[in-house]
Parts: C-alpha cells; structure tokens; sequence
C-alpha cells in the first residue's frame, strides 16, 4: 500500500564504463605526449611553456563544467527527478577539482615566470572566483540533510552561480583593462594550437568520465538509502 | 493573479517589514554603527598616509556597507522565523514573488539608508571631497545597492534557514557579488577621484546590466527558495 | 471518488500517507478520511507526529509516501488550490511580535485580499477590539490565540486544520473556538483537529482518531472516547 519513491537505479554494464574511461585516460596521454614533442620550447619560458597543455585545458574544463552545473539544476526544478540533482551534484564536485588544478598549476606557472605566485589576471582571478562560488555551493549540499530541500536549493545556488561565470569573468577583465595593466601572455601562437585543442578533446573526456563515475557512485549510495529506507518503514521494494 | 494586488502584497510586506524595524530600532543603528567600526578598521588597516588612504575610499565604503549589509539580510527573515510566521506567509494565496518583492523592497530601504551614513563617513575619514557631480554619486550608490539587496536578499532566504546561517550567507554571497562590488567601487572611485568622468559612466552602465540581470534570475528562481 | 457517482468528495483523504525526518519514519502510512461538515479530533502520543500530519495535508511538508487530497485537490500537484480552501492554525502563534494586533490583522487581510472592514469585524468576533492597538508582544499567550483565530476567520476556510487550538485559552476563548467551529462545520466546512485532550472540544467533535506508530489506529465516536477516558 505505502509505497516509496525510488531513483530507477540504471545499471550501466560496467564494460563500458570502464572502457570509456581507459579511452580517455589514453587519449589524455597521447595528446600530452604528442603536444609536448611537436611545440617548440617558447622564447622566455621554455620548457615551462609545456605546463599549459594541462593548465589552460583545465580552465576550457572550469568554465565548461558550471554549465552542465546550470543544464541539470534546471531541469531538476522543472523535472523533480532524483537523477538531475545528483549529476549536476556530480558536475559541480568534478568542476571544484579542475578548477583547483587550474589555480594550482596558475600559480607554479607564474612563480618561475614573473617571480610572483598571484598576478590578479581576469582568467585566473574568475577561476578562483568561481572555486568559491562552486565551494558555497558544496556547502549547501553539505549543511542541509532534508533531501528534497536539499536539491531544491542547491539547484537554485547552482543556476545563479553558473549564470556568474561569465559576468564574472568580464567584469575581471574589464577591471583589469580600465588600470590598463598588462595582460598574460597570449597563447594564440599557431605551433602550440594543434597541442591545445588535442589536448582540449583529451580533458573534455577526461571530465565526462569522471562525472559519470561520480554519478554512478551518487546513484548506488541513493539507492542504498532508499532501500534501507523501505526496509525501515517494512516495505518490500 | 493580477499585477496590481501582487504589488499591493510586496507593498504590505515592505511596509510590514519596515514598522518592526522601526519600532525595534536595535538592528539599524546596531548595523549602521558596525558600518562605521569597520570604516574605522579599514582607515586603520589603509592609512594613515593621505593618498593611501584617498585612493582606498570608495572600496573601504563599499566594503563596510558589504559586511554590515550582511547583518540586515539575515534579520529579514528572521523576525518571520521567530513566531513561525513563515510559514503563514507562504500559505496565503498569490505569487512568491510578492514575497521576494517585498522583502527587497524593505532591505533596499534599510541598506540604502545605512549606505547614506556610510559615505557621508568615509568621506570624511578617508579625507575626500565631495565630488561636483554628487547626484552621478547617488545614482551609482543607488544602483550598487540594488544589486547587492538583490543577492543578499535572495541568498538569506536560504542561509537564514539554515543551521550555519552566518557564515553560509557570506559565502553564498560575496563571491557572486564580485561583479556588483567591482563596478561600484569603480565608478564610486572614478567620481571620488575627481577625474575620468567617463570612467564612471561606463561602470554604471555595467552595474545597470548587471542589476536587471540579476533581478530577472532571482524573480525566477525564488519559487524554489521559499517553499518550506 | 466524484460529485457524479452520488458520493459526496472527502473534504480530507489521505492514503497511506508516510514522512521520515532524517532515517526515522514519524508517519507510516496514514489513511484517513474526514467528510464535509464533519469534525474529526487527531489523537497521540507526544511526537506521534499528529503536526506533521497537518503540516502535510496544509502543503507545508511533502509526503514522503501516500497520497493526500484536500477537497479533490492533491497537496502536492495542486498545492496553490489546496491554500485556497484551507485554513491551518499552527501551535505557535505566527505573529508579528512589533506589530500591533490590528496591523497584523490588517497585513493578513492584505494578503487574503479581504476588505477594510473585514479587519474590524474579526477582531470584534474575538474580542480583541479594546486591545487593538496594542504590541502583540504586549499580548498574553490567550490573546495571542484569539488573533490567530482572527486571522483564521478571515480566510474563511472549507478545510479547518487545527493543531492544538484550545492551548492558553481561556473558558471564554473555549467557548468562542467551539462557536467558530460549529458556524464553519454548518457552512459545510471540515475540521481535523489536534488535541491533547478531549473535554474542551466534546461538544464539537463527531470522531477521534488516534496515531499509534505512525499509523491511524484506532477510530471511535467522541462521546466513547470521552467515556473511555477522555485520551
């Protein structure tokens, strides 16, 4: 009579998800590779130049993520299903990873370079920007246990947020300008574009997999609370 | 439901919101003298030497309105927490909206008069003069504070509620304040400065698109925000 | 269940009705039914979970489990139709503590959209005309009562969801809660009421239905409750 709602846990056959994963994690080392033998060393940096097919990719990642943040958040609120919350859960823990790496492999490139760790650049000073958006929202997740309130407010954190990402980043950049400060040194140079798209490709996989690997994990422990859930109030699922 | 009765309920929520706060009194001059410590802090943390201190004016004054202005979102909700009216408030009839409306209205009013006292502070603390083009001022003060009671006053409806409400409402909110913040204090600094007349204009035109969007996104999304 | 079929729509239906808070289930399956006109008393233990039943079949909580109906209207899909027709007294007060009596009764009346002299009129019903003016922070915890039973007045409810009504009320603020609820449940109204104990309310009351374990478990008339021991 009383029944309870559950997520309609998909089990994706495991071959391939695993296989996804290990064409991704090849494609990623291939591009590495083949971007750092054909990219000459750059004239002021040299061989620390190479450290950008893994930086700025990150950053494509850490804009590109939030708005896959924003797809699911909305769809929750108009769907109400389970599964949109936890993969836009999914996508924002996965966007907090790259956009840490991002600021981290930021600051070892500029040290060696200008000597600073921080230099206040519009790209970087947004990604950092939105690490704090996207760790407010975690807090969100965090500090509610009810679970429906929890979705519903973490889709709308997560729909304002992402809809940030690129005010934020112009504002930066229009601050930056106005104080007419110099701005980082282009990548645009033709020899290191085949490496940066390839590479590019290789993270955009690289980043699927990983949050359909979360997601995965997200739906089993749902399905696992909704099970002992059941069992508590002494329905048979 | 029509246009007029939906403004009628935001007006009655303004109102209702403003009557206790003024019968209270505690929150807006507790808020306000926060304000003018922090302007305080911030002198002691810039100065004392003029120029410093000049050229950190309009950042130190939006700052202090940033972290006092914190205080007043949350005491918003709080008086419908406090005997349960919330929930009363959500059970009438008519849109959410009414309610965000409302409740924006009655923080626009509390946060732009603490902002008045503010400037009125910081321009003499920080030793500016009070720029010839003082009503460009108040149009940038006017617009900054819209964006900033915007997000406050939709990030507190959630922060309020929960069990880490001051630091969870902070968090929420400066990081995605960062644009609203940066265009305020950039055009406050330009008019402050007494030059780049030009400077400012585009500052507010920024901050003008920057409210309506926000505007806009919080109007829609506060449906999800206030259901209990 | 429809008009067309000859049986009257249940004012209150609810269908194995189950919430957990956290991994405590409070309600389990709650099925009950409580026709127009009818007055029902909502008994249980302390934390049985008779408010979150209310709070339920008012819109404020989802069920975890079950379905409920008010008047036709399912609370969670038509959950705007169903605060149209219920009127939910919460246990606390819900007032505006700086504000005076007549404000909040004003603000409500704003709210529901009822007229100026909707505002007088209530508050005279309640007896509160002379204390109008003052803060309801001023008010004793009676008085309080009276006004959100004011408020309740002027949204004229078809489903009455009472939780503890009679709590700080005075033998006259008894008799003016029963006359309320014997005008509302003439007009057709229904009432689920919360008690904590029967005799203010026996003369209203039609059933009791008691929450054992987070079900509906027993079901008696009134006058055999009382008979029975009065809880």
């Amino acid at each position: 009579m009383a029944g309870v709602a559950t997520v309609s846990t998909v089990q994706v056959p495991r071959e391939r998800r695993q296989f996804f994963g290990w064409f991704a994690l090849l494609f990623l080392i291939a591009s590495q590779i083949t971007a750092i033998l054909i990219s000459p060393p750059d004239r002021d940096m040299g061989d620390l130049q190479k450290i950008m097919y893994v930086h700025v990719p990150a950053a494509w990642m850490t804009m590109l993520a939030p708005l896959t943040v924003l797809f699911f958040s909305v769809r929750y609120l108009f769907r109400k299903r389970e599964e949109d919350d936890l993969l836009a859960s999914s996508a924002a823990e996965v966007a907090v990873a790259f956009a840490g790496l991002t600021l981290m492999l930021g600051m070892l490139w500029a040290r060696p370079t200008w000597g600073i760790w921080w230099t206040w650049d519009a790209r970087l000073t947004s990604t950092l920007v939105l690490f704090l958006i996207l760790a407010g929202y975690l807090s969100v997740r965090a500090l509610i246990d009810d679970r429906e309130q929890r979705a519903q407010w973490s889709a709308a954190v997560g729909i304002m947020g992402a809809l940030n990402v690129p005010i934020v980043y112009m504002s930066v950049r229009w601050w930056r300008t106005i104080h007419q400060i110099q701005s980082s040194p282009s990548t645009v140079d033709p020899a290191y574009v085949i490496g940066l798209r390839l590479n590019a490709f290789a993270f955009l996989f690289v980043m699927i997999y990983f949050i359909r690997r979360r997601y995965d994990a997200a739906l089993m422990e749902r399905a696992a609370e909704h099970a002992s859930e059941a069992a508590a109030l002494g329905v048979v699922q | 439901m029509s246009l007029r009765k939906e403004w009628r309920r935001a007006r009655a929520i303004a109102w209702k919101d403003l009557t206790a706060e003024r019968r209270s009194k505690a929150q807006f001059n507790g808020v306000v003298t926060l304000a003018v410590t922090i302007l305080v802090m911030l002198g002691f943390a810039l100065g004392p030497d003029a120029e410093a201190i000049r050229n950190a004016a309009a950042g130190a004054i939006w700052l202090a309105a940033l972290f006092a202005g914190v205080l007043a979102f949350n005491r918003s909700y709080q008086m419908e927490l406090d005997g349960g009216a919330l929930e009363q408030l959500v059970l009438y009839p008519g849109s959410r909206r009414a309610i965000f409306a409302g409740k924006l209205l009655a923080n626009f009013v509390f946060v732009g008069l603490m902002l008045v006292v503010v400037v009125a502070v910081g321009i003499v603390l920080f030793q500016v003069r009070i720029p010839a083009q003082w009503p460009a001022l108040i149009a940038i003060l006017f617009l900054g504070a819209l964006g900033l009671v915007t997000l406050g006053t939709f990030y507190a409806a959630m922060a309020s509620r929960s069990r880490a409400r001051d630091v969870l409402l902070p968090l929420l909110l400066f990081p995605m304040l960062v644009p609203v913040l940066l265009a305020a204090m950039e055009a406050t600094k330009a008019l402050l400065g007494s030059n780049v007349m030009g400077d400012a204009g585009a500052w507010a035109r920024l901050l003008i698109v920057f409210d309506v969007i926000f505007l806009t996104a919080t109007f829609l999304v506060f449906e999800s925000v206030i259901e209990v | 269940m429809s008009e067309a079929s000859g049986t009257p729509l249940a004012a209150i239906d609810a269908t194995g009705v189950a919430r957990r808070f956290g991994t405590t289930w409070v309600l389990r399956g709650v099925t009950l039914r409580v026709a127009p006109g009818e007055v029902v008393g909502l008994l249980g233990a302390n934390g049985s979970g008779k408010s979150t039943l209310l709070r339920i079949l008012s819109t404020l909580l989802r069920p975890h489990a079950g379905t409920a109906r008010i008047a036709g209207h399912d609370v969670v899909r038509a959950s705007h139709d169903v605060r149209s027709q219920v009127g939910f007294l919460a246990h606390s007060p819900a007032l505006y503590a700086d504000l005076t009596a007549r404000e909040n009764i004003a603000f409500a009346a704003t709210m529901l959209d009822r007229a100026e002299s909707d505002i007088e009129s209530v508050l005279d019903r309640v007896g509160l005309m002379a204390a109008a003016e003052r803060q309801v922070r001023g008010l004793s915890a009676g008085m309080q009562r009276r006004l959100a039973l004011a408020r309740l007045i002027l949204m004229r409810p078809r489903v009455l969801l009472l939780d503890e009504p009679y709590s700080n009320l005075d033998p006259e603020g008894i008799q003016l809660m029963n006359a309320l609820i014997a005008e509302w449940v003439a007009d057709g109204a229904a009432a689920l009421v919360v008690l904590h104990e029967l005799a203010p309310a026996a003369n209203v009351l039609h059933r009791t239905v008691t929450i054992v374990d987070g079900r509906i478990e027993a079901e008696r008339a009134a006058h055999l409750s009382l008979a029975a021991g009065g809880k």
